[in-house]
């Protein structure tokens, strides 16, 4: 298992944003992108989990294979922690959640309305749920904000798991995520350039 | 699709506003009505099929945005379209979730206001009839139109405009079946063209409806 | 290579319309003020309609071009799903208020012609029922068109509205016929010779049709330059904010 990205351009709001991003993860392996922000990095991570059609280039791996957890957890206030979970686990029909629960510490929880969490403790749940989707390639924009500096070991942690597991992971962060041994791209050198202003064509960009 | 189904219902029902507000919208129609145009139990009785068929239509617009503009807010939408259910199939139980927590309670609820409104008597049947057969197409359609919407902030206005045209035919049929009922006469063709458009709405519309979410997703 | 599909670049489909606006403009203005100073003046009255019946020369060709500007809107949203040519999809947008306007047209000169004849300005007879719906369709696509700020996603989102739309729009013109059986006369114009109207009233008639055809392209041609000159100012402004 490995995810190559070739030659990938991304748009936002039908706006070029970052092109010719090549990259190769391999199993196993945890790429960190870095940035500033608007950059383009949470486009770049929706568009190689298949959420957006790409401008150009391919990504190496089906849709099939990716997990992907943006800036908000599709959490539901009135369901309880253990249903949250439930939920996401019988629509990837992988089953148990309680590996998940252990992961992130939320066996105290499991009981208590989402609603009523704090804001880490929701993040938690939300990156909990990468766990129980059983993909092998996570895609996570911006994992660990709101996260205190245990959490942040717990979801350390996690990943590692994940990636003994002959999973690989693709993160977009400005924080620092415990992960030493991650792989870090800057993605500023892939920012697209404006077209030539005569090139009138269909796309009129 | 299972949980899909069961965690939309299991939100409707705790979340409050989404399950009773369509039936409590329904009654106030209904209560509103005689107001509007005099008691008299003659010409109430003459419209009442008509009111029904309305009032159940209104109730049913009441509540589409909330099919899919939670979910869009707290972004279980991405996560849903990543998922291994295919988005028709997401769509078509979202569907079915606003039926059961909508439509279907109406159609129960039609002979208790039809009771209010003085309906008579072989009204019932067709009145129940047609609303069981036309309510699904109104939340399929309500569905497509809710997907339309579900990026754009205050779209309740926009979604009304674009979804009452699409329900034109459907209450057409279903108000002639409920009127013919209650003139005791036979309701056969309006009954099976009713039906027609049900499922025709049940078997395409959801193609259209997850098109238009994959477009609003991106 | 010739292609058609060449005029669905922006830049050839302006340098095109700018060329043949003029003279379909011309054509129009000709065709319209020689049709209906010929309808209205050297027709002479209907036995039993009086002068009413010169209202014909608008009331028919607005509601035909209401139908058309849909079919065109149609045949555009499917040409952009199919081929994402943008100058097509904006045809689509530029079309809508214009379909709109004739649909307008048609009811209002129906209701004023209507009045006389049938003694009421409104009736809700199916083809008078069918025009308001229609009427409905075009505003809410309008409006989706408005409230959409992205230009692609507005173009996708509308391109199926009126695919779906047109469905719903045709099986309500057949649930609005089985509703209510009307007053409106028979079709107007048919191939048939012996259906439609009299040959007096008919050569103006056709006249005024084809004015109205024209000025339908004319006014799509001007739009649709619009749209495109708005979609550059803005694909312009984005460019400026990615030089930043």
């Amino acid at each position: 298992m490995e995810l190559t990205v070739t030659d990938l351009a991304v748009a936002r709001g039908g706006v070029p944003v970052l092109e010719g991003v090549s990259f190769t993860v391999m199993a196993g392996e945890a790429l960190v992108l870095r940035g500033p922000n608007g950059c383009g990095k949470t486009t770049l991570l929706r568009t190689v989990a298949g959420l957006q059609p790409a401008l150009a280039g391919q990504i190496g791996l089906e849709r099939e294979a990716m997990a992907y957890a943006g800036h908000s957890d599709g959490i539901k206030a009135v369901l309880s922690v253990r249903e949250n979970l439930q939920f996401w686990a019988d629509v990837f029909a992988t089953g148990s959640i309680e590996p998940a629960l252990e992961a992130f510490d939320l066996n105290g929880l499991k009981d208590r309305p989402a609603g009523s969490l704090s804001a880490g403790q929701k993040r938690r749940l939300g990156l909990a749920r990468m766990v129980v989707t059983g993909r092998p390639v996570w895609v996570l924009d911006e994992p660990t904000v709101s996260l205190d500096v245990s959490a942040v070991e717990m979801f350390a942690g996690a990943v590692r798991t994940h990636l003994r597991g002959g999973g690989l992971a693709l993160m977009a962060t400005h924080i620092d995520l415990g992960l030493d041994e991650a792989r870090v791209l800057d993605v500023r050198p892939f920012k697209a350039k404006a077209p030539a202003l005569d090139d009138f064509d269909g796309a009129f960009l | 699709m299972i949980a899909l189904l069961t965690r939309d219902l299991r939100l409707a029902v705790r979340a409050g506003g989404g399950f009773g507000l369509g039936l409590a919208f329904f009654l106030i129609v209904v209560v509103l009505v005689p107001f509007g145009v005099g008691p008299q139990s003659a010409l109430l009785a003459k419209i009442a099929s008509g009111i029904l068929w309305l009032g159940s239509l209104l109730a049913c617009l009441l509540s589409l945005d909330r099919i899919f503009a939670l979910d869009w807010e707290d972004g279980s939408l991405d996560l849903l379209a990543t998922a291994p259910v295919p988005l028709e199939a997401a769509v078509s139980i979202k569907a079915l979730a606003h039926w059961l927590t909508t439509g279907l309670p109406l159609v129960v609820a039609a002979p208790v206001f039809g009771m209010l409104l003085n309906l008579p008597g072989p009204g019932y049947g067709p009145v129940v009839l047609s609303l069981l057969l036309g309510t699904p197409a109104l939340s399929v359609i309500g569905t497509f139109g809710a997907a339309l919407t579900v990026g754009i902030k205050r779209g309740g206005l926009l979604l009304s405009l674009l979804v009452l045209p699409l329900y034109v035919p459907t209450l057409i049929f279903g108000a002639e079946v409920a009127r013919r009922g209650a003139d005791q006469m036979d309701y056969s063709t309006p009954m099976l063209l009713l039906a027609g458009i049900s499922c025709g709405a049940i078997a395409l519309l959801p193609f259209a409806s997850a098109a238009v979410l994959r477009v609003n997703l991106r | 290579m010739a292609s058609i599909w060449e005029y669905a670049n922006p830049k050839k489909f302006i340098a095109t319309t700018d060329k043949l606006l003029p003279w379909v403009s011309a054509l129009a203005v000709v065709a319209l003020v020689s049709g209906l100073i010929w309808g209205f003046f050297f027709t002479p009255e209907d036995y039993k309609q009086g002068s009413t019946v010169k209202i014909i020369y608008l009331h028919v060709p607005a509601a035909l071009m209401a139908i058309n500007a849909w079919m065109m809107m149609l045949v555009a949203s499917l040409v952009w799903i199919v081929r994402r040519h943008h100058v097509s999809a904006l045809a689509a947008r530029a079309a809508a208020p214009i379909g709109a306007t004739m649909t307008v047209i048609a009811l209002v000169t129906g209701a004023i012609w209507g009045q006389p004849m049938w003694g009421t300005w409104w009736e809700w007879d199916p083809r008078l029922t069918s025009f308001l719906i229609l009427f409905l369709f075009y505003l809410g696509y309008m409006a989706l068109w408005a409230a959409i700020e992205n230009d692609d996603t507005a173009a996708d989102l509308t391109s199926i509205l009126c695919l779906v739309g047109s469905v719903f729009a045709l099986l309500s013109r057949y649930a609005v016929n089985f509703w209510n059986q009307g007053l409106h006369q028979g079709a107007s114009l048919s191939l048939d010779k012996e259906e439609h109207v009299n040959d007096v009233y008919y050569y103006p008639l056709l006249v005024c049709i084809a004015g109205f055809i024209l000025l339908f392209v004319a006014l799509v041609f001007l739009r649709t330059q619009t749209e495109i000159r708005a979609r550059r100012t803005r694909a312009l402004l984005a460019r400026e904010r990615l030089g930043q």
